[in-house]
């Protein structure tokens, strides 16, 4: 009884620290432009997938890693130079749209290079199960929550600590007033890009051992990832990581205890409930019309 | 008469395209197009009055598509009830389920709404999909042949006349709409929420009202889509569908009738064509969401007539 | 009876009271104005009076209804409208369009009639376009009944919202700066058209910042200062009142 909730609470962290990572990345895009980035699930395939051909040409791992990891960051950076900045004045539906025609966009591209086959990559330090306490734990899992929470507190410190990250913050606040204190918004712009891109790709890269990937699997992590932030309340990256974790765990709880063919729905329904108590969110702040 | 006819101008056009277009439709593959471009109208006409003129996005509207799809063919196929019966029953638990919906989500704005109406799109989509013994699971299921007072439409010939006139209709009461009191409060509150609110406008219960419309807009085309195609499977209501449907809209052209309907088509025919380059169709299909939002943002239609006026006043 | 009556109204933002304890009545069928400098609270005192912000503590009666926190749709139903400082014009529509909005109320708005055009839908429609052109007309936007909202002058928009206003038939009309950005024969015009609207009966309600107008045209006179009350009375007394000549006056000059 103990074995199986701990299992399912081991397996709801593991996924839980992905959507974190996607929903943190929803969230630092949301704050730096109001854009929600539709193609956020795709930072992750492209991650995934392109170590795994890395890897397949004969690059070594790490450098697969960081090539791979480089790789997106410059995507992100295109389609904030490319697809967003030409459409800031734009309006919510306008730049929904966009982000959405960017994810379908980068998945044809995916398939056009990759084809429609499931790729996985080997595990980063082998599959023999660990033992904790009556419940298997994959080692990939352990490579996944470890990353996942380095990540967010590389994350935390730097919009925190450093100059780049408090101006960023800035923007996020009163994008006019920091433009005026010579925040440069256009880098911003691009930086949150490239940021939210390095978070999706080493999310990606870390879980294809456990989960797979292929041209579209981006679709449903966007999806939980965008859940996770709304959840959280959006634009706000403690409540984005701690929606994610909640989201990763009540959906495995709920497919080992309830029905696994409804997994995928829990995650919507709670968002639903959510969003109909608290619109904002659970950690998001009330909005009011100004007249 | 005159009035009628500078009124009615649009629809009137487009009357004479369906009537005409036959002469061009060569084999029962063009006719099965032109079909689905029509019933994909009837929708985009119907999300239009939601997005384009109340200014409110629905990522989920595939699924009442669907369910509309779903129950003539459950209705007709398992329980045997008459087309008509199982269409206007669809329609009216459909408007419903769209009413319990909307009450609550519709006070949600911008990207909350679109996450709220993704959501109960994919909700749905995935209990069509589980419920396996009511609507035959990822394998689908067959409506019944539409048939109404003894004449069954068979050939594509007959479904070409019987959704060209769907689509008249549907164009036909969506203009009435939008020229009423009930068309001025929704783009009224789209235009100025605050204005619309303070002179006496109801601003949710008109959300609620629209989304109401035109999920039922979606449910009565996917009734005739379930009779015309020979499976109805889960695929027609996913997210990708409702993001086709938004796409026809706001490439066609918001807050303009007849852009839906070239949106419409527009859309439909492009996987036809692309049929050559079927690797490269997502990417196109995506560069042209993109390409569209950032060069003409209000729409085919509403761009070029915008540039058309003028040249016409120097 | 007041028509209005606000009592001991607080509204505050995140800690900072915007009106503070802020009691006082207005009388129907007659012109008010309130002044005071800028920041003092007016536009807020008109968001909580016409049910845009719902108030800290205090109640407010309109027609001895309580009202505080009611959705301003309601509102208007009851009689209230409003026009704003900063404008909140339909500008995806036609001038005579915005009109027709305001007179949302008092049309049928069923939607199988709506679906359907029913002849007596139609029908009401034509008079309610024409009763529309003749309130432009009445506020002195006749140059305009064929003209987009969107290509309009700032001072016709203003008079284009009181219109609109007017087409709900209120007892009482709240206007927000109705002058502010308009030249003097502009404003003149608004004059005027202020004053034919209280000849018809309307209680009209006016925050505004031209002193010549204020005391041209008020019956009564409200002035705010940090979101309390300064000094209330008529344009005479106003004037010869010290705080009022040392708080706000004396620094127009």
């Amino acid at each position: 009884m103990i074995e199986s909730m701990i299992q399912y609470m081991l397996a709801g962290l593991t996924s839980g620290a992905i959507y974190a990572l996607v929903g943190l990345g929803f969230s630092i895009i949301y704050n730096a432009s109001h854009v929600i980035n539709f193609a956020q699930g795709e930072f992750i395939v492209i991650g995934g997938i392109s170590t795994v051909a890395l890897l397949a040409a004969g690059v070594p791992l790490p450098l697969a890693i960081v090539l791979a990891t480089l790789v997106t960051m410059l995507v992100g950076l295109a389609l904030a130079k490319f697809a967003i900045q030409p459409a800031r004045d734009a309006d919510v539906v306008a730049l929904i749209i966009i982000t959405i025609g960017a994810s379908i966009f980068l998945r044809g591209v995916v398939q056009l290079v990759f084809g429609k086959d499931i790729h996985s990559l080997p595990a980063f330090s082998g599959e023999t199960p660990l033992n904790l306490m009556g419940a298997t734990l994959m080692p990939q899992s352990l490579w996944v929550m470890g990353v996942s929470s380095a990540l967010i507190v590389v994350i935390a410190w730097f919009f925190n600590a450093t100059l780049a990250g408090k101006a960023m913050l800035a923007t996020a606040y009163n994008a006019l007033a920091a433009r005026l204190m010579g925040v440069n918004t256009k880098w911003v712009l691009l930086s949150s890009f490239a940021l939210s891109a390095l978070l999706g790709a080493v999310g990606g890269i870390v879980v294809t051992p456990i989960t797979f990937v292929s041209y579209e699997s981006g679709i449903m992590l966007g999806l939980k990832g965008f859940s996770a932030a709304v959840l959280g309340g959006l634009g706000n990256g403690i409540g984005a990581v701690a929606g994610g974790l909640i989201l990763g765990i009540v959906e495995a709880l709920s497919a080992g205890y309830l029905s696994s063919a409804y997994k995928d729905a829990i995650a919507f329904i709670i968002i639903l409930v959510v969003l109909v108590l608290r619109p904002n969110g659970l950690f998001g702040k009330k909005g009011i019309d100004r007249v | 008469m005159n009035a009628i006819l500078q009124r009615h101008r649009g629809l009137i056009i487009l009357a004479a395209l369906i009537a005409l277009l036959p002469l061009a439709l060569r084999n029962d593959y063009h006719y099965d197009v032109a079909i689905n471009a029509g019933l994909n109208a009837i929708v985009v006409v119907g999300l239009n009055l939601l997005i384009g003129y109340a200014g409110q996005i629905s990522l989920g509207h595939a699924a009442f598509f669907g369910l509309g799809a779903y129950a003539s063919a459950i209705l007709t196929s398992t329980y045997g009830w008459p087309v008509l019966g199982a269409m206007a029953m669809g329609t009216v638990i459909v408007g419903i389920l769209a009413y319990v919906i909307a009450r609550p989500i519709l006070r949600l704005k911008g990207h909350y709404l679109a996450m709220a109406t993704l959501g109960i799109g994919v909700i749905i989509s995935i209990v069509l999909n589980t419920e396996a013994q009511v609507t035959g699971g990822p394998d689908g299921m067959s409506a019944a042949p539409f048939t109404i007072l003894g004449y069954t439409f068979a050939s594509e010939q007959s479904w070409y006349w019987l959704v060209g006139g769907s689509l008249l209709l549907a164009v036909w009461l969506a203009s009435n709409l939008i020229d009423s009191p009930i068309g001025r409060a929704l783009r009224a509150l789209h235009g100025a929420e605050v204005g619309a609110r303070v002179v006496g406008i109801d601003t949710t219960s008109y959300k609620v009202l629209i989304f109401v419309v035109s999920a039922m807009f979606a449910s009565f085309a996917g009734s005739l889509f379930a009779h015309h195609t020979p499976t109805v499977t889960p695929s027609i209501l996913g997210f990708t569908k409702s993001v086709e449907f938004v796409v026809m809209a706001v490439f066609g052209g918001m807050a303009s009738t007849m852009g839906s309907v070239l949106g419409a088509v527009i859309m439909t025919l492009l996987p036809n064509a692309l049929a050559a380059f079927e690797d490269f169709e997502p990417i196109i299909l995506g560069g042209i969401m993109m390409g569209t939002m950032i060069f003409m943002p209000k729409g085919l239609v509403p761009t070029i007539a915008k540039k058309l006026r003028r040249k016409e006043a120097p | 009876m007041s028509l209005l009556k606000v009592t001991n109204l607080t509204k505050s933002f995140g800690g900072v009271s915007a009106i503070r304890d802020l009691s006082f009545s207005i009388e129907a069928g007659t012109i008010h104005s309130i002044i005071g400098p800028n920041g003092a609270g007016k536009t807020t005192l008109f968001n909580l009076i016409t049910g845009v912000y719902t108030p800290s503590s205090g109640a407010v009666r309109f027609n001895d209804r309580e009202i505080g926190g009611v959705e301003p749709h309601k509102l208007a139903e009851l009689g209230m409208n409003r026009t704003f400082q900063n404008l909140q014009i339909f500008h995806n529509m036609s001038a005579v369009e915005n009109v027709m909005v305001g007179a949302h109320l008092h049309l049928q708005k069923g939607l199988l009639q709506s679906l359907l055009r029913l002849p007596s839908l139609a029908r009401s429609e034509r008079q309610t376009r024409d009763h529309c052109w003749e309130l432009m007309d009445f506020v002195g936007l006749a140059q305009y009944r064929h003209a987009e909202a969107n290509a309009m002058s700032y001072g016709a928009l203003k008079r284009l919202e009181i219109a609109r206003a007017l087409a709900a038939k209120p007892k009482l009309l709240l206007l927000d700066e109705p002058a502010a950005g308009l030249n003097d024969t502009e404003t003149r015009e608004v004059d005027e058209v202020i004053k034919r609207i209280a000849a018809q009966g309307i209680t009209v309600v006016l925050v505004e910042h031209d002193m010549k107008m204020v005391m041209g045209i008020s019956d009564h006179i409200l002035v705010l200062d940090y979101g309390a009350k300064l000094a209330e009375g008529t344009p005479a007394e106003i004037r010869s009142n010290p705080d009022v000549i040392a708080a706000y006056l004396g620094t127009v000059g």
